[in-house]
């Protein structure tokens, strides 16, 4: 039996522990606040090119090497997604950490934000030093009362302490955060519905081009949008330098990050593992404690609700790279994934928020996805016409399939919809949020389907 | 010794583009709608220059870019670059094209160099009928008791590129119908397909945020700001904007089938900006005015006031009968023929100076250039009555008359105008004028009551509906409303416009250019062309303001008076 994986806690490193509380004080005896103190502090150094890089440009240098990718949902990489903000704009330059969390399955942001507030806030500060930014956001879930009093809290505290506010520690850097309470809808999270919200419009994501965030973002100008967790990340990055960082992970997917592991487990719970050094089975089985008694495992969804389904017994064909530099194939069976973005990728789905929901032989794929489209059907905005029309048009025939009022044609319908929204014909990524979910259990379950739809014999 | 800084290599003002096979050079930026300032050209607008058609519903050409309806995807390439970031080329010397994997809407996405766009491929032809399939599946599909069928965007394009079988079989989100958005405008929700011109419209064009979306997903709803109705003076145009039969003008609505409709095109005449228009009348009547483009005027849009500016036309109390002096004060009906040559008669006689004319700067540019051959004829004391009112930033001007520069180039309208009223008033009240004519006005509203027209000898008015004045003229010679006749009108900012008769004059009124043809021919001894095009090319022949136009010249968008005339 291969040995049982463990977690590897960076950024949830303290906050279960007993007797850590989400003060400032607690944060401080536990070295909150040091790197932050020793960015500010960064004197302009030189490089082996012979170049001067300004503490900012060596913070950006350093999460340009790390490689770290965003854990909000696409995966981009932080140092590149922060190159294309132009520092020399006349405009003011905003950070927008994204704390809108909720994608189902997805409960990890709140989890920092609850326990461990100060060590986001020395991730924003961090981040929007790095990027001349004088005024940045907290857009929280508006279900987040608590969340949002604490972290409220948590500024006042740190305003009080001199690391927010005029003239920062004496070193006369200025930065302001505020915290803005969502609008109650799932779109508020994507990054440019989400703009819209703080602006005070309804969140209807903004087509692209030409209002790419770093670009034109908030108010027209240039905008960075991070989620809670890549933000924490970045003070770690910050901590350890870009190149110790990426020695954690795989390559091309560098890091920790926490997963989150919810359905038909025995121990649902969120985990903060070493990228890629753990496979979906010993997430599920050595980290969420397996199955219930009896069952067996049915299908995963590997990251978030939008992330296309893994059926159990499915093979996937996963490249490695050996040590002399030569690509090798290997087949890898689910529970053998290792989970990182790109294995997720040849597996045909990807690792999204990092949720991952489990399914066991108890539970209806038909159920399932039309608990799943439900939900989108619920939560598009309505702005455009695939999405909106889609979304709904998916739900009502799984609700008509589960009513035991399916026909033959739907299973075809429901592909050919799934198929006619996603692909650059929505003006957002919720498009592909709610069509890989029917597209992906349609093709792997499709004979629980036909059976639902059936004529009557 | 300093060099001066490298400046930067100008950006060609075109990019070369190849839709649907064909090459073509556009701009590489165009101005915004609303702020005009260049931005980068979008693949709709290459295409529109193209001749190329790219179905749409959100967009407009005059409204800021949406992307919302997802109806004008495309599918597009870009030359393909080697690893040394030069253009590659294939085996013959083109360059070589590399096809995007997603199409993209036209409506929004910018041109670059060397661009392939592909309108009529497999797959841009399946997203287009993929769209309509999902527009179409909570659309009501009432077209036979709907307003807009004939004229509307959802029928048009599900003929041309939708698929003939819905295959929506769940029961339809319903929404508000008959919603009162204002006093003008009415909403059918259900007929909404969410492409926010109307919200655009009146948002970011008129400058009142009245209009938007609530609830979301299929059952998002177009609504009006809570307990304020859309009630700004350009919400009509919000009708001719919606793309399907969501929006209603209230006056308008059921009233008759658009294909049944006759179009004439005119110009508003209820103001200075000279709004170029469409009348839309059947069997002798109007049912409604409508917006004709015109960049250089009104871009696509009318005020609510112009545009329904048209019902007194119609009037059962139209003036329709030519009056002539009967016995003992009395008034009498007489034809055409017999009152023009006993007026000619009485005019002559009249001695020089005692006459004044007011006329109207309503009337047609011809109208009043012959009434300014009379009036020289007559050596009259002649003006306008001006008509002012508040003016906007959009179109609506403050003068109120559409050809007040046209009275005034022509010498009938005083400057100001108006300003020559209280000495006519005066005269008359001296004794010194006895012969007054009026055209088109009601002048016991302005200064010359009733007691000043009982002291005339004579009193000739001209109208179309009966006033004061009127009432006390000895001669009455019913006239033409601007949508029974042909002529030009000057803009207040010097656009000289053509209009054309859309429905005939009640009863014996004549346009008012036919008979003051016959007058003027009388008292002065020429002979003046019977139709407006001649007229006009005379007056400008004899009126330096409009030395060089002609009526041919003018075309359907008219010309801008020369700046500096001779
Ligand atoms: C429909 C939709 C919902 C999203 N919801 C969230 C969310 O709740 N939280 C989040 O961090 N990112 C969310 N995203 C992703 C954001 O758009 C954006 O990519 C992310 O915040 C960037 O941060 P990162 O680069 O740090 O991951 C969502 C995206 C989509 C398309
Ligand atoms: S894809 Fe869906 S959620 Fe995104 S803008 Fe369109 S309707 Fe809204
Ligand atoms: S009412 Fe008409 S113009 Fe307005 S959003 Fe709906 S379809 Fe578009
Ligand atoms: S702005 Fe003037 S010309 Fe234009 S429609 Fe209104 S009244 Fe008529
Ligand atoms: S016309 Fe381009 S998306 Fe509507």
């Amino acid at each position: 039996m291969p040995n049982m994986i463990q977690e590897r806690r960076i950024i949830l490193e303290h906050l279960d522990r007993a007797g850590y509380t989400p003060d400032l004080g607690c944060y401080r005896r536990h070295g909150g606040y040091a790197t932050f103190e020793r960015c500010l502090a960064l004197e302009p150094a030189a490089t082996p090119e012979g170049q001067t890089l300004s503490g900012p440009e060596q913070i950006r240098l350093e999460v340009r090497r790390s490689g770290l990718r965003g854990r909000g949902g696409a995966g981009f990489p932080c140092g590149v997604k922060w190159s294309f903000v132009n520092l020399d704009s006349d405009r003011p330059i905003y950070l927008i950490c994204n704390a809108d969390e909720s994608e189902p399955g997805t409960f990890k942001d709140r989890q920092i934000i609850h326990k461990d507030p100060h060590q986001l806030i020395e991730g924003i500060l961090i981040a929007a030093y790095a990027n001349r930014v004088h005024q940045a956001f907290i857009y929280i879930r508006g279900e987040f009362i608590e969340g949002a009093r604490i972290l409220d809290r948590a500024l006042d505290e740190a305003r009080g302490a001199g690391l927010l506010g005029r003239d920062i520690l004496g070193r006369g850097y200025d930065l302001e955060i505020c915290v803005h309470r969502g609008a109650g809808a799932y779109i508020c999270g994507e990054e440019t519905g989400l703009i819209e919200s703080l602006e005070g419009r309804r969140p209807y994501p903004r087509i692209k081009p030409p209002y790419y965030p770093a670009v034109l973002g908030l108010y027209q100008c240039p905008t960075i949008v991070n989620n809670v967790e890549t933000l924490c990340a970045v003070k770690h990055v910050a901590a350890m330098g870009g190149n110790e960082y990426a020695k954690l992970g795989v390559p091309g997917d560098p890091g920790t990050r926490i997963v989150c592991v919810s359905g038909q487990v025995r121990r649902p719970g969120y985990f903060e593992i070493e990228i890629g050094k753990a496979t979906l089975g010993q997430l599920i089985h050595d980290l969420a404690g397996g199955l219930h008694p009896g069952r067996s495992l049915k299908a995963v969804i590997p990251g978030g609700s939008s992330a296309k389904v893994l059926r159990a017994g499915e093979k996937y064909k996963l490249k490695f790279a050996r040590p002399d530099g030569k690509e090798i194939e290997r087949e890898a069976a689910l529970l053998d994934l290792p989970y990182d973005s790109a294995s997720l990728a040849a597996a045909g789905s990807m690792c999204g928020s990092g949720a991952i929901v489990v399914l066991d032989d108890s539970a209806s794929a038909v159920e399932a996805l039309a608990n799943i489209a439900e939900f989108y059907a619920h939560e598009s905005c309505g702005q455009c016409t695939p999405c909106r029309e889609g979304s709904l048009w998916m739900h009502k025939i799984l609700q008509r399939i589960l009513r035991r009022q399916g026909r033959p044609a739907d299973v075809d319908n429901l592909e050919r919809i799934a198929h006619n929204i996603p692909g650059g014909r929505t003006v957002c990524a919720f498009g592909e949020a709610c069509s890989w979910p029917v597209q992906s259990f349609v093709a792997k379950f499709g004979d629980e389907f036909r059976q639902m739809t059936a004529p009557p014999p | 010794m300093s060099t001066p800084p490298p400046s930067e290599p100008a950006l060609p003002a075109t990019v070369a583009v190849t839709i649907d096979g064909r090459r073509i050079d556009v701009p590489r930026t165009m101005p915004h709608p609303v702020t005009g300032a260049p931005a980068p050209t979008t693949m709709m607008q290459a295409c529109e220059l193209a001749g190329v058609r790219v179905p749409h519903y959100c967009y407009h050409p005059k409204l800021p870019v949406a992307g919302n309806c997802r109806m004008c995807l495309v599918e597009y390439g870009t030359p393909a670059l080697g690893p040394d970031r030069k253009p590659l080329s294939n085996p013959d010397g083109t360059p070589k094209i590399r096809k995007a994997p997603n199409p993209v809407i036209a409506c929004a996405t910018p041109i670059s160099p060397g661009i392939e766009i592909y309108t009529q491929t497999p797959g841009v032809k399946a997203a287009r009928e993929a769209v309509l399939e999902f527009l179409l599946a909570n659309h009501p599909l009432d077209c036979p008791i709907c307003d807009q069928a004939g004229e509307c965007q959802l029928q048009q394009y599900a003929l041309e590129y939708g698929h003939a079988q819905s295959r929506f079989d769940e029961a339809k989100v319903h929404k508000p119908k008959q919603v009162d958005l204002g006093p003008r405008i009415m909403l059918d929700d259900e007929r909404c397909i969410l492409c926010s011109r109307c919200i655009r419209f009146t948002r970011d064009i008129v400058g009142d945020d009245a209009l938007g979306f609530v609830r979301r997903g299929s059952h998002t709803a177009l609504t009006h700001y809570p307990g304020r109705p859309f009630d700004n003076n350009y919400t009509l145009n919000t009708v001719d904007l919606c793309p399907v039969g969501a929006l209603t003008s209230k006056d308008f609505r059921f009233r008759m089938r658009v294909w049944f409709l006759g179009e004439t095109p005119s110009i508003c005449p209820s103001c200075g900006t000279g709004c170029n228009m469409v009348i839309g009348a059947r069997e002798n009547v109007i049912y409604r005015l409508t917006p004709r483009s015109n960049d250089a005027v009104n871009q696509c849009w009318m005020c609510d006031a112009g545009r329904l500016n048209y019902s007194w036309i119609g009037r059962a109390d139209r003036l329709a009968e030519v009056q002539v002096p009967g016995p003992a004060g009395s008034a009498r009906k007489s034809g055409w023929k017999a009152a023009l040559e006993a007026l000619a008669a009485r005019l002559g006689a009249a001695p020089r100076g005692s006459v004044a004319l007011i006329a109207s700067a309503r009337l047609a540019n011809e109208e009043l250039f012959l009434l300014a051959r009379i009036a020289r004829a007559l050596e009259a004391l002649t003006d306008s009555i001006p008509r002012a009112g508040e003016g906007d930033r959009l179109l609506v001007h403050p003068d109120r008359n559409p050809n007040t520069r046209g009275a005034q180039l022509l010498g009938i309208a005083a400057d100001p105008p108006g300003a020559r009223l209280p000495a006519i008033a005066g005269a008359i009240r001296e004794g010194r004028i006895l012969t007054l004519l009026v055209f088109g006005e009601d002048v016991t509203r302005h200064g010359i009551g009733l007691d000043e027209l009982d002291r005339l000898d004579l009193l000739v008015a001209s109208d179309v509906l009966p006033n004061a004045t009127t009432g006390r003229a000895h001669f009455l010679l019913p006239g033409a409303a601007f949508a029974e006749k042909s002529g030009t009108f000057t803009s207040a900012r010097g656009r000289v416009q053509r209009f054309a008769p859309a429905v005939q004059p009640p009863g014996s009124a004549r346009a008012e250019r036919e008979f003051l043809r016959e007058l003027a021919s009388a008292l002065t001894g020429e002979a003046f062309p019977d139709h407006a095009s001649g007229l006009f090319d005379q007056m400008a022949r004899e009126f330096a303001a409009f030395r060089g136009l002609t009526w041919a010249g003018l075309g359907a968008q008219g010309v801008a008076l020369p700046a500096n005339p001779p």
